[in-house]
């Protein structure tokens, strides 16, 4: 069977069984690239014995162990009984370390998609539209980024805070600051991310595809989701991915200085509070939560510079 | 260049407006300021109202937002509650450099609580910025010139992992080996607490010897950011043309490095660090509690937690203020180290 036909103007057509090597979806070229990436697959990897950890041992450890207070036993170094010791009022810190690494993450995931959905509709409003609403988006934007994020975090937390009831969902109470805490850290990161979306929608709009969408009367609503918005995706996913480490860290200084998730509610933040004035006695306080805290940024961290150069090989940031 | 300077200045008072309004609303909700005043409880509900007056907290919130602005010197207030305005207002407002009186401390003016801080502050976080950009440096250029070198990478990696470590959990390391560890084993241990031992006095020598935990706190976790910058911008300009003619010319590798290299490579890095430099104003708030520095940073903590609004407020704007004051230095300084850049 005549697989290669030469055609008239001499180029040679190769059957698709006759390639070397089947073309690579973008997919599979996306993991190549990251595969290669060994610090992120360190990451991708510690992240997932951290998420078996707090989720796995939520099964053999329930949440009333956690938060089960015995102050006859407070501040007892590790012991075979207490793997991680107790805390100031009795706690097992193993327990709490499991429970509190759920809301962690919970809450790192969660404030994410806050700044996204903030981030990214308003960069593409701003970059779409152009005109004054750009300007008046950035204004705001802008006014955002000028404070610090940790003085505008605590003076959010503040303001949302005082007394919030409990909520319970599947069962489980939850502290209602939770909540807050959330949306305070979505509500004051997003301002990047816009800047970023803006940027990428600014560029792509120019370009010659989204001028034939238009010409052939596509709509703007799907210029802007069908179009630009795919085309966006990488660095989107990029920022996204660090935004989760952000947010773990944010709710860990704010819950740190005191004005977190208020107790019952473990979070790793909130377990180191008012340790340091046990740095001299009781180091396990702060060394277990502190250490499942950066291990969880460090690794998110790696793993989105490794989706940086998988999705984006042509943006290598500094 | 004036006339852009000129520009910039005017399109950073509507800025600075809006973050005011913002600031403002959010000071609202606080929690009641009468109910922590200074410590001393307002019980009597007579008192509350004649406080209330005295503060102007009873007017609506745009009008207190007017008071804080341009002062209410203009109108007479209402303090013993008739509903006849009789006694004149005594603030003068932000625009003229009023930023009110200090809750917490009675009667002391905003800026005074706010400036004695501020020196000890400056004196933490400069020292810390000067040991960030020397230390930066040296590893960056190091790296750069090691390219793909087991050092660089060891040291890619290391930086890669302080800049992922929350600033607490690093102070608390060190404490915990330095201060805590040094002691127990008889060596010299570092202190943790404060600017000085008050056994001793305020000598230079106690405060040095005070700054050297936070600051390496302070640093240790910025070396990473700074000098994974300083070493990418190295690279860039080591791949320049003008260096390969450099080493053609026969020129001294010491001269090629700093001199061509390092002069076009620094340029990034001044913005960078210009545009930083106001945030230090603020203060490390972790690393001020973690170490109780007396300075700014634990002052807008202490003064958040008992409803000060006025020096909180206060504090805010200046760090706004110093950013985008900043901001607009960092563009003019690279325009005009870089003769490439033509601003209009």
């Amino acid at each position: 069977m005549e697989t290669t036909a030469e055609k008239p103007n001499g180029i040679v057509q190769l059957a698709l069984d006759e390639l070397e090597t089947p073309p690579l979806s973008l997919g599979q070229l996306t993991w190549r690239r990251f595969r290669r990436h060994r610090m992120a697959i360190f990451g991708g990897v510690s992240l997932i014995l951290i998420f078996l950890y707090s989720f796995g041992g939520a099964l053999f450890i329930s949440e009333a162990e956690a938060n089960f207070t015995d102050t006859g036993n407070r501040l007892q170094a590790p012991s075979r009984e207490h793997p991680m010791g107790t805390d100031t009022i009795g706690r097992d810190i193993m327990a709490r370390t499991i429970y509190g690494g759920q809301i962690s993450i919970l809450i790192g995931i969660t404030a994410m998609i806050v700044e996204v959905l903030l981030g990214v509709t308003i960069g593409s409003m701003a970059g779409f539209f152009g005109g004054k609403l750009d300007s008046l988006l950035m204004r705001m934007t802008e006014a955002i980024i000028v404070i610090p994020q940790i003085f505008l975090l605590l003076v959010m937390a503040k303001f949302f805070g005082g007394s919030v009831p409990n909520i319970t969902i599947l069962g489980r109470t939850f502290s209602g600051s939770v909540v807050i805490i959330i949306v305070i850290i979505g509500i004051t990161s997003w301002p990047y991310l816009a800047r970023i979306v803006r940027a990428e929608f600014l560029s792509l709009k120019e370009n010659e595809f989204v001028l034939a969408a238009r010409a052939t009367g596509t709509s703007k609503r799907e210029i802007i989701f069908r179009h630009i918005l795919p085309n966006s995706m990488a660095p989107i996913i990029v920022a996204a991915t660090l935004g989760v480490a952000n947010a773990i860290a944010a709710e860990a200084y704010i819950s740190f200085l005191g004005l977190g998730v208020r107790p019952p509610t473990a979070t790793w933040g909130n377990m180191m509070e008012s340790a340091y004035n046990y740095v001299e006695s009781a180091w396990w306080l702060w060394l277990f939560p502190g250490f499942l805290i950066s291990m969880t940024v460090l690794s998110i961290n790696f793993l989105g510079d490794g989706l940086r150069d998988a999705l984006d090989p042509h943006s290598r940031a500094a | 260049m004036t006339r852009y300077i000129i520009r910039r200045l005017l399109q950073a008072i509507p800025l600075l407006f809006i973050i005011s309004v913002i600031l403002f609303v959010l000071m609202q909700n606080m929690g009641d300021p009468l109910a922590t005043m200074g410590g001393r409880t307002v019980t009597k509900s007579a008192d509350r109202e004649r406080l209330a007056r005295q503060l102007g907290l009873d007017k609506p919130m745009y009008i207190q937002y007017l008071y804080w602005l341009i002062g209410n010197d203009w109108t007479k207030a209402d303090l013993d509650g008739d509903g006849v305005p009789e006694t004149p207002g005594t603030r003068k407002g932000v625009l003229r450099g009023d930023f009110g009186t200090s809750l917490l401390n009675r009667g002391v003016p905003v800026t005074k609580v706010i400036g004695d801080r501020l020196p000890n502050t400056l004196l933490l976080m400069l020292t810390a910025e000067l040991v960030i950009i020397v230390g930066s440096m040296l590893i960056g250029i190091y790296s750069a010139l090691n390219q793909y070198s087991t050092a660089d990478n060891v040291i890619t990696t290391a930086t890669f992992f302080l800049y992922s470590l929350p600033i607490f959990f690093f102070a608390l390391v060190v404490m915990y080996i330095f201060a805590v560890n040094f002691k127990r084993w008889g060596l010299p241990y570092l202190p943790t607490v404060g600017m000085f031992d008050p056994q001793v006095g305020k000598t230079p020598a106690q405060v040095a010897w005070h700054m050297v935990l936070p600051v390496a706190t302070l640093s240790f976790v910025y070396f990473a950011a700074y000098s994974r910058y300083i070493r990418s911008t190295m690279l860039e300009a080591m791949g320049k043309d003008y260096i390969r003619t450099a080493k053609a010319k026969g020129l001294p590798r010491p001269e090629i490095v700093y001199i061509h290299g390092l002069k076009n490579a620094a340029l990034p890095i001044v913005t960078v660090v210009a545009l930083d430099l106001p945030f230090l104003l603020g203060g490390a708030l972790v690393t001020e509690r973690i170490f109780a520095w007396p300075g700014t940073g634990r002052l807008f903590l202490d003064h958040l937690a008992r409803n000060d609004t006025a020096v909180v407020m206060g504090l805010l704007m200046m760090v706004a203020v110093a950013v985008v004051l900043f901001q607009i230095i960092a563009d003019v300084l690279y325009a005009w180290l870089d003769p490439r850049i033509r601003y209009k």
